[in-house]
């Protein structure tokens, strides 16, 4: 039978602060263990915590972008628990009133239209440690690196509908937070992390069903597939007149299957209560609009406007608009270049040249200015798109400005009507069989031809030139 | 000549810059002091002599050339719950037996900043739970006016040691009482600055938003000149305040003409030991004498204090003390089975039973289905106190009553039942509640022990408070009074 | 309300606490009394009240986003009793 399926998703998004949420420790990745964790990290006696003005910024940019209400007053609260990788017996985290309500993502449903998920909440919280077991036998270690740093947990309404939506959710907050700077986003980090909460019912109008909830999703691969598997084992279980039982469970990526995290499951009370060690943070109306001001465009808003300024195709629009510097790269290069032009070579030799040399935007060799200079020189027919490409790799080697390569290598295209002819004549000359191929009707052998012009120019002819020259002698017989 | 330990802490620096003492003279006279009355007070957990010596050089030089600080060469000790950069810390606690902390509390760096000499760590009830000292790891202290009594608590060996004359001044922490109860116990002069007056950071907590940090002195002058010193806005305490810290030393000439006093009733009435009663009116009577106006002011909701301080308190230290669990210090089990083993465990040895009675009342107030009817409610009634007091500061501008409702108990006496030792806070935790700043003066005796006087002012009125009790100590001399054998 | 052995041994999973030999009788009976003396805030009304959980009216101040100096790490480590490499020991976690 089919299920209506419901998904709600907590993600844990650590915020892109230099220090700690309340202790001046740095934040960066792959420290040697515990040697960026000060005494507030560690939970020494007596030390208090002092919240970090960048993640109360970061936590309202990320408000902002879903067009969610920032609270004029949140509080922080301490979850109370024991676990080695937690320092303090406590989490400070917000429960009552977060920093962030409401808001909403939008995600291409199951049908193809565009479905808007609400977002709940978003609360600023500090992230725990780690936990160690490889180097011993009946015993951890705590790495304590990672306690203290500032995480928001974006809790959505379970209004998701199926595995993939829920992946879709996933990556559109991904690439919100990337865009935005709130987040490097990192997931083999565990920068950003997911947990999914899935219940099936008979139908939409039937009460919600008993949920469960997967922990740890950091890949979209992995959400999709843990969901998936999910969504099989409860509709066999209630297929089966059982029921859910309501529990924690982690999905297992070797194994392809999730299992309960019995650990997990021992009565539990948190007992929150306000940190009396913080005070309410009270965030008013200029330093909202501040937020504001210094935002960039979403990605969505830019999305449709390269789709309707540029007459980009939506699937380029989306992978330009995914990374932020790939979109304001080619918003420079189509500044002065044709646009559609230009998104084919970003998103071209420029993005395979990247992705060769794992290279970032930034640090490319050839700047935006540059790409623009070599499309113009495609654009006025100095040289050929098959040129283009020698060059961008010179200037990607280093070996100057696309004027400069296209005189070194003389690149200049041949315009010379004169010298198309006779490259012409001799390539009809040598190709008897081809030409009368052509004759015969089979149109694709022009290809071949043009080609072999082509490569009688050493590239440098216009092929649209060689192809009407070609035609015409062909059939002028 | 008076002896050097009978000097005030204002007298010793006079003494030390009209070079009529040295600072390692005075030093080495109270570390003797205080060495000697360890076997019958035991006062101290840690002593601190040579690093004590080496700053009584230090600050001899300094007032030979003329660089001297504020305090400089003042002979001081800390509650063993301030943390203290490579001196053991214990915080009364097995816990923290062997604890030697890599900092400062911004209180013990600012003392030392100013040139105060720490000659030492006093003795403390078990993380400031307890009003008698008796549940320190370290062993009771002993009240300097009668062997066998408390000294209250639980900054017993601070109040202890100022009483005795080892040190001139101490440090502790109030967070229902702790520093004026003793010193009302112990005749000497205690204050409890308005909540976020002096930096928390470095001390450990008990309850975070009742805690704050005081002086145990002889005189209100003395702690005007701590105060000063101990003051101010602390960039690590989000909880610390940013007003303006005054010269409370200069605010101490301000006249008792014109004053308005409140005279608490709910303190006045039943469960107030009726002589102590009589010392707290002489007292009142002084006051209106010197030229103060008295007004019967009623708290109403005090009467619930008591109740609503074993709620919050124990619900915030239930949490505060969940750090100490024996994995980045303090009290490690042997042999732990397994994880909880190792948290059970180490905890259940490392604290006592007092500490442990309040982490299992404060996980109960904060547990499923208990948290609205006691914490919460605990949260509504501490708002309904305070707006009490807020009231009678529209009309008055400091309210009074007694410290204590008795003079000192013996030792062992309200062991069995805590609500009986809890009561002992009945006239102090309204000002924790309130965050307000309040301070215990002596003012008379009742069968040979002393009786305090509490005043409690507006949020950081310090100034208007240590003002009235200078006045009241230039025409009384119960805070001159030393204990026996101790003089 | 009473509280019986129940109440105390889940609390003090809770808590993280042992209790040996009379401390159990010891703290199931004055957990009792102390509960029985707090339950005294009932008779409180405080329908219309706000809860107070600072004495003061302030605003949480915040602190620029500036790391700090290094962390000395063997100097906060001296103060634990099980550390290796840099880690801290513990019973094996079982997830």
């Amino acid at each position: 039978m089919s299920w209506d399926v419901v998904i709600g998703l907590e993600i844990h998004c650590q915020l892109a602060t230099r220090s700690k949420i309340f202790s001046g420790a740095p934040t960066a990745y792959g420290a040697a263990p515990n040697t960026q964790a000060n005494l507030i990290d560690l939970g020494f006696p007596g030390v208090l915590p002092v919240l970090n003005a960048e993640a109360v910024r970061l936590a309202v940019t990320f408000g902002l972008a879903i067009g969610a209400d920032i609270a004029p007053r949140s509080v922080f609260a301490r979850k109370n628990y024991f676990y080695p990788d937690l320092p303090k017996g406590y989490q400070i985290s917000q429960y009552e009133l977060p920093i962030v309500s409401g808001g909403t993502v939008e995600i291409t449903g199951d049908d193809g239209t565009l479905r808007r998920i609400n977002v709940t909440r978003a609360h600023l919280e500090e992230d725990a440690g780690k936990s160690l077991h490889e180097n011993f036998t009946d015993q951890s270690g705590i790495d304590l690196n990672r306690a203290g740093t500032p995480l928001i947990e974006i809790v959505s309404e379970p209004e998701i509908r199926s595995a993939r939506e829920a992946a879709d959710y996933m990556r559109r907050v991904h690439e919100l937070v990337r865009y935005l700077g709130i987040s490097d986003g990192n997931m083999q980090e565990g920068s950003f992390r997911c947990d999914a909460n899935v219940s099936l019912r008979k139908s939409p109008d039937a009460p919600l069903g008993t949920r469960t909830e997967i922990k740890n999703l950091n890949s979209f691969r992995f959400i999709e597939r843990a969901i998936e598997h999910e969504i099989e084992r409860q509709a066999d279980i209630l297929e089966a007149g059982g029921s859910i039982v309501q529990e924690t469970r982690l999905y297992d990526a070797d194994a392809d299957e999730t299992r309960s995290m019995r650990s997990k499951e021992a009565a539990n009370d948190y007992r929150y209560f306000p940190d009396p060690d913080l005070l309410p943070v009270v965030i008013d109306d200029a330093f909202v609009d501040g937020v504001r001001d210094a935002m960039p465009e979403l990605p969505d808003a830019r999305r449709k406007r390269f789709i309707a300024d540029y007459g980009l195709r939506a699937e380029d629009a989306d992978v330009l608009v995914g990374q932020r510097p790939m979109a304001e790269y080619f918003e420079a290069v189509a500044a002065t270049a044709e646009p559609k032009l230009a998104a084919n070579w970003v998103l071209g030799e420029f993005t395979a040249a990247l992705n060769r040399d794992g290279t970032a935007v930034a640090d490319a060799p050839v700047d935006s200015s540059g790409l623009a200079s070599l499309l113009a020189r495609i654009t006025d027919k100095t040289i050929s798109g098959t040129a283009a490409k020698q060059v961008f790799e010179a200037m990607w080697a280093g070996e100057g400005d696309a004027d400069s390569v296209i005189d070194a290598k003389g690149l200049r295209q041949i315009t010379d009507l004169g010298a198309i002819e006779a490259m012409v004549d001799e390539v009809i000359a040598a190709s008897p069989e081809q030409v009368q191929q052509f004759r015969d009707g089979k149109e694709k052998v022009i290809g071949y031809l043009v080609g072999q012009v082509m490569k009688a120019s050493r590239g440098k002819a216009d092929p649209a030139e060689v192809n009407r020259v070609l035609r015409d002698k062909l059939s002028g017989g | 000549m008076t002896a050097m330990h009978e000097l005030t802490l204002t007298g010793m620096r006079d003494g030390l810059r009209d070079g009529s003492f040295t600072a390692r003279e005075l030093t080495t006279h109270l570390l003797a002091r205080i060495e000697a009355a360890q076997s019958s007070l035991n006062a101290f957990i840690t002593m601190t002599a040579d690093a004590a010596l080496a700053a009584a050089d230090a600050a001899d030089a300094r007032i030979r050339d003329g660089s001297a600080r504020p305090l400089e060469g003042l002979p001081i000790a800390h509650k063993d719950i301030f943390c203290t950069d490579g001196v053991r810390t214990t915080c009364g606690s097995r816990m923290l037996e062997d604890f030697v902390p890599p900092y400062d509390a911004t209180a013990v760096a600012l003392l030392a900043d100013a040139g105060a000499i720490v000659l030492g760590k006093t003795n403390m009830d078990e993380f400031a739970m307890g009003s008698s000292n008796e549940t320190s790891f370290f062993g009771d202290v002993h009240n300097p006016w009668r062997e066998g009594l408390s000294p209250g608590g639980s900054s017993g060996g601070s109040a202890a040691a100022v009483s005795a004359r080892l040190v001139g001044a101490a440090t502790g922490t109030d967070t229902g009482g702790s520093i004026r109860q003793p010193a009302a116990l112990c005749g000497i002069t205690g204050l409890k600055p308005t909540y976020g007056r002096i930096s928390r950071f470095g001390m450990i907590a008990f309850a975070s938003s009742l805690d704050q940090a005081g002086t145990l002195t002889r005189t209100a002058e003395d702690a005007a000149l701590l105060l000063g010193a101990m003051s101010g806005l602390d960039p690590r305490d989000s909880t610390s305040v940013d007003a303006p810290v005054d010269d409370y030393v200069a605010a101490l000439d301000a006249s008792l003409e014109g004053l308005r006093i409140g005279v608490v009733q709910e303190f006045m009435g039943e469960g107030l030991d009726a002589d102590y009663a009589v010392a707290v009116r002489a007292a009142l009577a002084e006051f209106e004498a010197r030229g103060a106006t008295l007004v019967d002011v009623s708290l109403g909701n005090i009467g619930l204090s008591v109740p609503t301080y074993y709620v919050v308190a124990p619900a915030e230290c239930s949490s505060n003390l969940s750090r100490f669990d024996g994995i980045r210090f303090g009290h490690r089990a042997d042999n732990p089975a397994d994880l909880e083993d190792l948290y059970r465990r180490s905890r259940g040895e490392g604290f006592g039973a007092e500490v442990k009675r309040r982490i299992m009342t404060g996980t109960y107030v904060l547990s499923a289905g208990y948290y609205e009817a006691y914490y919460l409610q605990a949260q509504k009634v501490r708002r309904l106190i305070s707006a009490d007091f807020a009231r009678a500061f529209e009309e008055v501008d400091l309210v009074v009553g007694p410290t204590t409702p008795t003079p000192a108990f013996g030792l062992g006496e309200k062991t069995d039942d805590p609500i009986t030792m809890y009561l002992n806070d009945i006239y102090t935790i309204g000002a924790n509640l309130a965050g307000l700043p309040a301070m215990s003066v002596p003012c008379g005796f009742v069968n040979g022990l002393p009786a305090g006087l509490q005043l409690v002012a507006p949020a950081f009125g310090e100034g208007r408070m240590l003002a009235a009790a200078h006045q009241y100590q230039q025409t009384t001399d119960w805070h001159q009074q030393a204990p026996e054998g101790w003089s | 309300m009473s509280i019986g052995s129940d109440d105390i041994e889940k609390l003090a999973v809770l808590a993280r606490l042992s209790f040996e030999g009379d401390e159990l009788g010891d703290i199931t009976d004055k957990l009792a009394s102390i509960v029985a003396f707090v339950d005294q805030l009932g008779e409180a009304d405080t329908a219309s009240v706000t809860p107070m959980a600072h004495p003061l009216d302030q605003v949480q101040r915040l602190r620029a986003d500036a790391p700090d100096a290094d962390i000395d790490r063997a100097r906060l480590q001296a103060c634990s009793d099980a550390t290796e490499d840099g880690l801290y020991l513990v019973p094996r976690v079982i997830e």
